[in-house]
């Protein structure tokens, strides 16, 4: 390397720009902004938000759609498969109003009886097909279609059929999507209030404060939460005021621990502590630095607080704890439908569908809002 | 440089508790005044204590014990709230890390804004934005960077945000809390240099914390040397290089690197051992030579004093 030398006529000092090194070509964005471009390049979560736009609108409209209320009763049309136009005719969708049952015998002719008596025997509106001849040890299978509609006389549609009281599944399966998703918002906003006032006193003012609080709520996660919520049930009148209040009971202290360890982190930070310097009193503090680096995991925790709520209460209502018949929700939908499971699936499967989606949609939405606001994704 | 002090920290001391019977003394024992316009340089290692000397001094932690006066006025004693903002215009703070000290949801203008939103220093947002617009001038920053955010910044101009923030509410003493550490080495003179215009031009006082003794010699009139919660040296920025007496101060010159590979060849290290000292009774701080104070026992005074004169 010694012989060489770089001659210094070479190194030509680069002119220099004053100003120009300052300058950013990035668009200004504000946090918001940023994170919402980032959540529209992510395909799931925007999925999650049509189908979740979708089903709200479903929830407000849909109860509407037809002429039938959600509470009249007619033993007359019970039990009516889901028959809806046009799609009626592909067969597999299985919403031509019809129902099948297969039945089996040592001869075709007995199997073709069997089928014939499971609707009644009439006839005129029930066709048979033999699936299989009877061969050695083999049984003859005789499936028979009733064409229920035609059956009954009934000319209108009942799009999701009904169920044993013949109350329209259509209009109360909205009418049960619209109360779980006003029951699971309102907790879920109940929850936020509570956890984050809770979480940010004890994560703010520290020391026997913290400890105090955080003793309180180590108690109430102590209790199964189970416990809490069929003792608060027995002690209330069933009913959506309740089960919201059991809802929330303890659904708070999740948020509320998220909160604390935030502002517990964020309170050290220097931008806390020059606003202080500043002469800011606590209530700015809080307003304008600490609230503002929290929301983004408060509306993260928030979105997917709901889908566990709408599930815990389908779970209640499920097991008998929830809402009294005869208001519709998606648990007492499913737990209705569970009754004739194997005879009539259409009556759980739509409300299970639903809520399905609803959770699903919720959780992909928030893993989306998690990854948006996650300031090392951005670009 | 007159020699009217501006702040008088005597006896400082600020204990945390750590548990039931344990306590740090992360400052033990402070004395030293700080003369109107001039930069103290605070230095010393890690966890000795200089920036809770500086969090103590702006009443971000309550003093165990001792007092600061800050123009005469008893900075920890009771005030009232027109006095404690009074108190928080006149003594400002710059910040370390340049990542953690700006509010990431807030705009520069509103970063900057903030003293003058607190201390209702402007009537309009015509007004606001026009004097947003002249710090960031001064703090050689476009006026476009107002409506940004702080993560668009570089380390350097992020700093800079901040020293404009320190100066929004004219300040008369800044206190800088390790202000170039974070930032890579280029930039710290733009920063270093931009400070010591600033300081020309609106005849601020520091109080300069730093571990960087090149740094610290080049911006400081006097320097006090930490170790442990307590001052071991003070003395003018040239008198410590020249003369250092005490035992650390010596080992903390002699690691000071230098780009020259002869120098580095035959740099010699000493190693502090603070079992070297006469333990005969408790060292006080004591003027050895004109200004130039050292913590030390009556023996060793008399050694240093010696030591001085051969010089």
């Amino acid at each position: 390397m010694d012989n060489h030398k770089p001659s210094k006529d070479l190194f030509v000092p680069v002119e220099k720009q004053e100003g120009e090194a300052e300058k950013l070509s990035r668009p200004s964005l504000s946090f918001w902004q940023d994170s919402f471009v980032r959540l529209r390049k992510n395909v799931g979560a925007m999925i999650g938000l049509v189908v979740l736009i979708l089903l709200a609108f479903m929830a407000i409209f849909g109860p509407y759609m037809n002429q039938y209320d959600a509470y009249e009763q007619d033993l007359q049309r019970a039990k009516m498969p889901p028959k809806i136009p046009v799609l009626e005719n592909i067969s597999w969708l299985g919403v031509d109003g019809t129902l099948s049952s297969i039945k089996e015998a040592e001869t075709v002719e007995a199997a073709r009886e069997k089928a014939l008596a499971r609707f009644g025997g009439d006839e005129e509106t029930i066709t048979t097909n033999v699936l299989t001849e009877p061969s050695g040890d083999q049984l003859a299978r005789v499936e028979g279609i009733q064409d229920v509609y035609a059956a009954k006389e009934i000319e209108t549609n009942f799009w999701f059929g009904t169920d044993s009281l013949g109350r329209d599944l259509w209009t109360r399966a909205w009418e049960g999507t619209r109360i779980s998703l006003f029951i699971a918002l309102l907790a879920a906003l109940i929850d936020m209030v509570i956890g984050v006032a809770y979480g940010g006193i004890s994560g703010y003012y520290g020391g026997r404060v913290d400890n105090i609080l955080q003793r309180i709520i180590e108690i109430l996660v102590g209790i199964p939460n189970l416990v809490v919520v069929i003792l608060m049930i027995l002690i209330l009148e069933p009913g959506i005021t309740s089960i919201i209040i059991a809802l929330t009971i303890t659904g708070w202290i999740s948020m509320a621990r998220i909160v604390r360890g935030q502002v517990l982190k964020l309170k050290n930070m220097e931008f806390v502590l020059a606003s202080k310097t500043l002469g800011a009193p606590d209530n700015r503090v809080l307003r304008k630095h600490l609230v503002p680096n929290v929301t983004g995991l408060i509306v993260i925790n928030t979105m997917f607080t709901i889908p566990a709520a709408i599930f815990l209460e389908a779970f209640l209502s499920f097991i008998g704890l929830g809402l009294p018949t005869p208001i519709a929700s998606l648990g007492t939908l499913i737990n209705d439908g569970f009754d004739s499971l194997q005879i009539y699936p259409y009556i759980m499967i739509f409300p299970a569908l639903i809520i399905s989606l609803i959770m699903i949609a919720f959780n992909i939405l928030a893993d989306g809002l998690r990854d948006a606001f996650d300031p090392k994704m951005r670009e | 440089m007159s020699q009217e002090s501006l702040l008088e920290i005597s006896n400082l001391k600020q204990h945390f508790k750590t548990g039931r019977h344990s306590v740090i003394k992360a400052v033990d024992g402070l004395n030293f005044n700080i003369y109107k316009g001039e930069t103290f340089g605070l230095v010393g290692e890690s966890g000795c204590g200089k920036s809770t000397t500086g969090r103590t001094i702006i009443r971000l932690y309550d003093a165990t014990e001792g007092e600061v006066y800050f123009n005469g006025e008893n900075v920890h004693g009771k005030k009232d709230k027109s006095e404690l903002k009074k108190f928080n215009r006149e003594m400002q703070m710059i910040f370390q890390d340049p990542y953690a000290s700006l509010n990431p949801r807030m705009k520069v203008e509103d970063i900057i804004a903030e003293g003058m939103d607190i201390h209702g220093l402007v009537e309009n947002d015509k007004q606001r934005k026009e004097k947003v617009h002249d710090l960031l001038e001064t703090v050689g920053l476009d006026q476009e960077h107002a409506n940004r955010y702080p993560h668009e910044f570089s380390g350097g101009q992020r700093q800079r945000i901040g020293i404009a923030r320190a100066l929004a509410v004219d300040p008369s003493f800044i206190i800088a809390d390790e202000p170039i550490s974070a930032l890579d080495v280029s930039i710290q003179a733009q920063v270093v240099n931009l400070m010591k215009q600033l300081q020309r031009d609106k005849e601020l006082t520091y109080l300069f914390i730093a571990h960087d003794l090149s740094m610290v010699k080049y911006i400081s009139d006097r320097i006090g040397v930490m170790y442990f919660g307590k001052m071991v040296e003070l003395a003018d920025a040239d008198e410590l290089y020249k003369n250092a007496l005490h035992p650390y101060t010596k080992s903390l010159l002699s690691a000071i690197p230098l780009p020259d590979p002869d120098y580095e060849r035959s740099r010699v290290r000493f190693n502090y051992d603070p079992s070297d000292h006469d333990t005969s009774e408790e060292p006080e701080f004591r003027e050895v030579g004109p200004d130039h104070w050292v913590l030390c026992t009556t023996n060793e005074f008399e050694h240093y004093k010696k030591q001085l004169a051969t010089v």
